[in-house]
């Protein structure tokens, strides 16, 4: 056992409005992005199977919030990202990115039009002060632009029995909440943003509220969903959750060293945009060239997984092809998965290679992601799944 | 969080337990709470010589890898076959069906009694 483990955090660590309550349901904690969030409560395995076969609930209050608005911020952002939100309907939500002048990935973040002047952005923790200096280069005069962050916690409430769950707990209407959209609604006599978006390739919803209230809706979603096999939920299982589901993970598969398309997300650049957006030009220079390496999935076999970090090599020249973004052992498929940048001519589903996992050579093939795919519910939406964040 | 009293511990985060020239080699419960769930064990078979203080082995959660370091100057005589099929034994019972593996004695790494172990991982004693 390595003697470098800690259970320390440091007094600069931000804690959620719910660390309390997560000290008491017995949650070990983790650094994230600046935050002393609840990694695990008990066995991250067994939360991630709660979540795949009945419901799980996260704090992800790390999570940052910038809202834009005026009556043109949906100009100013289309300016910012790849996407268009301006051409969102009030109440629907996009996952989208920021680009910097050289095309790399900046940030991946869901935007939500709450009203036509009012846009909730959020990108991840460690990147909130970039999204937030970025959309405001682009607002100028035209847009206001605050990092509201501390005005909001979020819960996530994901799994297949997360809509009759939440169905408890507001009288809104969920058979008109389709996936990616949002509506004001009430929860535990509070006022709630209640989007259906999520991370973990399940249905879902993610609360967003005011931090005093998050206690009590929590404890009330709690109330009503641990019988029929909710439980909470940290961020260990969320990595592996969201691997499966072949969501890609700030830090990891998205860096500044890559544009959207090399990470298979190029269905989120909308070209025509008439002002263009940060980084245009270099990414159409950089989706003519063949030589760039492109996102793949790979499987293996045993229980040993490759993970971040480990290099990837050609079966026949054994020359190094890319490097593993992200590895686990998935705790649904029971082997190995994981993802990695390859050489274009060997990104296609079925080509093996060899991942050096610490010194032994493993065998992995290029896998279509998502891994994992769940089972399709008749009353959700169809709405194709859109990628996520973290 | 309570150590073992007829344990030994080292400052790897594992336990001993000492019987005349055998020793058991686990990793503690506090190792287990820290590296989460853990997925796969690898220890090489009976027959192998390890030195003491140096990686004989690995140990692997969801999220991490760790070395198994070897206490002693000696040669593994069992694998607990338990641990590495079903490697979650280790969260659930690290210091009975958990343990890891058994070696000979020739010469032993220094170790801490459960009160000494338990100021390591900064409980008080």
């Amino acid at each position: 056992m390595s003697s470098s483990l800690t259970t320390e955090p440091s007094n600069e660590l931000r804690r959620s409005p719910l660390h309390d309550l997560h000290r008491s349901l017995g949650a070990s904690f983790t650094e994230f992005a600046g935050w002393w969030m609840p990694l695990r409560y008990r066995s991250e395995i067994e939360e991630h199977h709660a979540v795949r076969r009945a419901a799980g609930i996260f704090d992800l209050s790390h999570m940052g919030e910038v809202e834009v608005f005026g009556s043109r911020a949906g100009e100013a952002l289309d300016r910012s990202v790849v996407g268009a939100p301006s051409r969102l309907d009030v109440g629907q939500a996009r996952y989208t990115m920021i680009c910097d002048d050289s095309a790399g990935v900046v940030d991946d973040l869901v935007i939500y039009r709450l009203s036509n002047e009012r846009f909730l952005v959020v990108p991840n923790a460690a990147n909130t002060s970039i999204v937030a200096r970025v959309l405001n280069e682009q607002a100028g005069k035209a847009a206001v632009v605050e990092d509201t962050t501390s005005s909001w916690a979020l819960i996530a409430l994901q799994g297949p029995e997360s809509s009759t769950i939440m169905n408890s707990v507001t009288s809104y209407p969920l058979n008109t909440l389709s996936y990616y959209s949002v509506v004001f609604a009430r929860i535990a006599a509070t006022n709630v943003l209640l989007a259906r978006t999520g991370y973990t390739g399940e249905d879902g919803f993610e609360i967003y509220c005011r931090p005093s209230d998050a206690r009590a809706i929590w404890m009330r979603i709690a109330e009503r969903g641990t019988s029929l096999g909710l439980r909470p939920a940290g961020l260990a299982c969320r990595d592996t959750l969201r691997l499966e589901a072949g969501m890609p993970l700030y830090g990891s598969e998205l860096t500044r060293d890559v544009n959207p398309v090399d990470a298979g997300l190029g269905r989120l650049v909308v070209p025509d945009k008439p002002g263009g957006f940060v980084g245009d030009e270099a990414l159409a220079v950089q989706q003519t060239d063949k030589s760039r390496r492109v996102l793949v999935g790979l499987t293996g076999q045993g229980r040993r997984s490759p993970r971040c970090g480990y290099r990837l090599f050609d079966v026949e020249s054994a020359q190094e092809v890319g490097r593993i973004t992200s590895g686990a052992l998935s705790p649904t498929l029971g082997h190995p998965i994981a993802m990695a940048y390859v050489n274009r001519e060997l990104s296609t589903p079925g080509t093996q290679l060899v991942a050096d996992v610490r010194g032994e050579g493993q065998t992995v093939v290029v896998t279509r992601t998502p891994f994992y795919r769940r089972p399709p519910v008749p009353e959700t939406s169809t709405a194709v799944d859109p990628g996520g964040q973290a | 969080m309570t150590f073992p009293a007829d344990l030994k511990y080292t400052s790897d985060h594992e336990w001993v337990r000492i019987d005349q020239d055998i020793v058991t080699v686990g990793i503690t419960s506090y190792a287990a709470e820290l590296l989460g769930d853990v997925v796969y064990i690898e220890i090489p078979p009976p027959g192998t010589r390890v030195a003491k203080d140096s990686p004989c082995g690995e140990i692997e959660s969801t999220k991490a890898v760790s070395d198994i370091f070897s206490p002693v100057d000696g040669v593994i005589v069992e694998v607990n076959e338990l641990a590495t099929t079903d490697p979650s034994i280790v969260n659930r019972d690290p210091y009975d069906q958990g343990w890891l593996y058994r070696a000979t004695l020739e010469s032993i790494t220094s170790l801490l009694s459960p009160s000494q172990y338990a100021a390591l991982t900064g409980d008080p004693a």
